[in-house]
C-alpha cells in the first residue's frame, strides 16, 4: 500500500466527504432528504473547519 | 414516578427475532455495506463501501497505527480499548490489514495520527452502517 502525504486542510476535507456520505446514507428516511443531509453534513464540517483554523492561527498570533 | 416507568416498559417494543436482523448485521460488520447489500438496498450498500473502505484505506496510506488493547490507569484503558474495539469494527478490512502484516510502530507525526484516528472512524461509521442495517431488517426503517 503506497504512502501517502496529505495537508491538514486535504485530510479533513477527505474526512468530511467521507463522514458525510456515511451520515447522509443511515440518518434520514428518503434519497432526497439523505442528499439534503449529506450536504448539509458535509457544508458544516467546512465551516466548522475554516471557524476552528482562523480561531486557532489568531489563538496562536 | 413509578407508574409513569412501567408504562414505558410496557410500551417499549419487543425485540425483534436473532434470525430476521443478526445475518445482516454480521454481513454489515464483515464488509462495509454488506448488510445493506443482504438487505436488496444496493445503492445504499454501495455508497457505504466506497466511504467506509475510502476512509480505512486513507488511514492505512496515511501510517495510522491499529490499536491493541492495553489496560493501565482509566485514560490508557479507555484510549486502548476503545481505539481497539472501533479498529476491530471495521470487520474484514481490518482483519485482512492484521493477517497481511501491518505493523505500523507508534511514531510522532501529524499524518500518523490523522491515519490512526482515520483507522478508528472507518470502525466507527461501519458501526452506524451496522445500525441501519439492523433497523431495516428489523422493519423500523425502509
Amino acid at each position: 500500500m503506497p504512502k501517502i502525504s496529505l495537508s491538514h486542510f486535504e485530510t479533513a476535507l477527505l474526512f468530511a466527504l467521507f463522514t458525510s456520505i456515511v451520515l447522509g446514507v443511515v440518518t434520514k428516511n428518503t434519497d432526497r432528504e439523505r442528499l439534503h443531509y449529506g450536504l448539509k453534513s458535509f457544508a458544516w464540517f467546512i465551516f466548522a473547519l475554516f471557524v476552528i483554523g482562523w480561531l486557532m492561527r489568531l489563538g496562536h498570533g | 414516578m413509578g407508574s409513569t416507568k412501567q408504562e414505558k416498559k410496557k410500551r417499549r417494543e419487543p425485540m425483534p427475532p436473532l434470525k430476521i436482523w443478526l445475518p445482516a448485521v454480521v454481513a454489515a460488520w464483515l464488509v462495509p455495506g454488506g448488510g445493506h447489500f443482504f438487505l436488496k438496498r444496493h445503492g445504499r450498500g454501495l455508497l457505504l463501501f466506497f466511504a467506509i473502505t475510502a476512509t480505512f484505506l486513507t488511514g492505512i496510506m496515511l501510517r495510522g497505527v491499529l490499536f491493541q488493547p492495553r489496560t493501565g490507569d482509566l485514560l490508557t484503558t479507555i484510549i486502548y480499548c476503545g481505539g481497539f474495539i472501533g479498529d476491530l469494527a471495521s470487520g474484514l478490512l481490518y482483519l485482512l490489514t492484521i493477517w497481511l502484516g501491518y505493523n505500523q510502530p507508534d511514531v510522532a507525526g501529524f499524518m500518523h495520527d490523522y491515519g490512526t484516528k482515520f483507522l478508528v472512524t472507518a470502525g466507527l461509521l461501519n458501526v452506524l452502517a451496522m445500525v441501519d442495517a439492523y433497523e431495516i431488517a428489523a422493519g423500523k426503517k425502509t
